[in-house]
């Protein structure tokens, strides 16, 4: 496994923890994710991500996870340190609570790491509601910015979306996007031009 | 371990290297055409008409006042992936030959393959309902007109300037550099109509008639994507060389 942990102190601590009982190996250490970190990230191959959230900013910690899966196909589970929105952590695939027991935590990326193994990135594919509205204001011509104001979301998230759709459809270009769209009904030939 | 496989990669591509076949002037058409049949088009777009028998390849570009040497640069960019000319092939090798090469897979891909892709394309949308045919229509004149747009800045622009650089040894008010900035991509809505053909279009859809539009749509991706290496890996540097020459003088 692989922590994203901006604390060495809390980032040590839990490879003691994780070292003593055995089952899981921390294989590295990154404490933000610059651009060195994500070259890390994409070769290091870990099959479970340990992420504190506090490594994103403030407005990019909603699409954290997704961030995360540009680089790596790893489970992500968020590590809570302090409070966030139930947003921030519905994204991941469990959280753990610095609080919490060992025991509990080894169960729960378990559970995690069994539950992918079941069904590989099964709901990952498909795009999401987000997904698809972000998709419809790209076929409707609108602008990255554009469509930042209009959900109150960074330019960044709208940029990290679009990827997700092209990695998910494999299509690129506007005009293509538009014919997505037109052809899963998910807008009215007559909302465009 | 990631070094590990860098350094077996690049051991797998030196034995490819060697195991390889050299084209060479004094091998048979036949065993050309044998080694990769995709040579075929690269034929025909220069002239060179089969019924050939035995003669070599030396034989065949004589008969057809082509430069052997461009001749085996195009056939080479074509049959091996990542095949990079020596600066001593581009030095001999003559860009009008490649501009003729050039120009007629540009006839080609406008006067035969979009056509027939086409005509594909519409056998296939017949039982789609009204609305989706007009759809995949529109994106398909969109895309036309890309690379009609695209072939028609080389054909007006590019090739005269390299023809006129030949005959008069130097051209003014052009380079060659600004062809390779302004070189743009076309291969991206082709790359995105072939993933709605394959998973977008309805499931009615004729599987017989969708396969058809789908080897069209890759053979024309991988001869585009050929044409392109040959624009950029011979073309460029070759006048790149000859302009520098130029200036020398």
């Amino acid at each position: 496994m692989l922590l994203i942990v901006p604390s060495r102190i809390v980032a040590r601590g839990i490879e003691g923890v994780f070292n003593d009982l055995g089952e899981f190996f921390v294989e590295g250490i990154l404490t933000d994710l610059s651009r060195t970190s994500e070259v890390r990230l994409r070769n290091m191959d870990a099959d479970l991500i340990v992420v504190d959230p506090v490594i994103f900013d403030c407005a990019s910690r909603a699409s954290g996870r997704s961030r995360i899966s540009e680089y790596s196909d790893a489970a992500v589970v968020a590590l809570q340190t302090i409070q966030m929105e139930e947003d921030v952590w519905r994204q991941y695939d469990d959280t753990i609570n610095i609080y919490d027991d060992p025991p509990v935590i080894i169960r729960k990326l378990r559970a995690v790491l069994s539950g992918r193994k079941d069904s590989p990135k099964a709901e990952s594919q498909e795009l999401s509601a987000r997904e698809k509205e972000i998709l419809v204001c790209v076929a409707k011509g609108m602008l990255n910015k554009e469509i930042a104001d209009l959900y109150n979301i960074s330019i960044y998230t709208v940029i990290s979306h679009r990827k997700n759709i092209t990695r998910k459809t494999g299509i690129k270009t506007v005009a293509g996007l538009t014919v997505y769209a037109l052809l899963n009904n998910l807008i009215d030939a007559s909302s465009i031009e | 371990m990631e070094v590990g496989t860098m350094e077996n990669e690049a051991m797998v591509k030196k034995r490819n290297m060697k195991d390889r076949t050299v084209l060479s002037p004094t091998m048979k058409m036949a065993d050309l055409v044998n080694l990769n049949y995709r040579l075929l088009g690269v034929l025909s777009r220069l002239g060179v008409n089969l019924g050939f028998g035995e003669i070599t390849v030396e034989e065949a570009c004589r008969k057809h006042s082509l430069d052997v040497g461009s001749f085996l640069l195009v056939c080479n960019v074509y049959t091996y992936d990542d095949y990079i000319p020596s600066g001593a092939l581009l030095s001999t090798g003559k860009p009008a030959d490649i501009v003729k090469y050039l120009h007629s897979s540009h006839a080609f891909y406008l006067d035969h393959e979009l056509p027939e892709l086409q005509e594909a394309l519409e056998r296939l949308v017949v039982q789609c309902d009204m609305k989706q045919k007009l759809i995949i229509d529109r994106f398909f004149s969109e895309y036309k007109k890309e690379v009609e747009n695209h072939f028609a800045y080389e054909e007006t622009v590019v090739f005269p300037y390299i023809e006129s650089f030949a005959s008069t040894c130097g051209a003014r008010g052009y380079s060659i550099e600004q062809f390779e900035e302004n070189h743009s991509n076309i291969d991206e809505k082709l790359c995105d109509l072939k993933n709605i053909v394959m998973k977008y279009l309805p499931e009615t859809c004729d599987t017989v008639l969708r396969n058809d539009v789908l080897y069209h749509i890759c053979y024309l991706e991988e001869d585009l994507d050929k044409h392109t290496l040959i624009e950029n890996n011979v073309l460029i540097p070759m006048m790149t060389r000859l302009e520098e020459n130029e200036k020398r003088k």
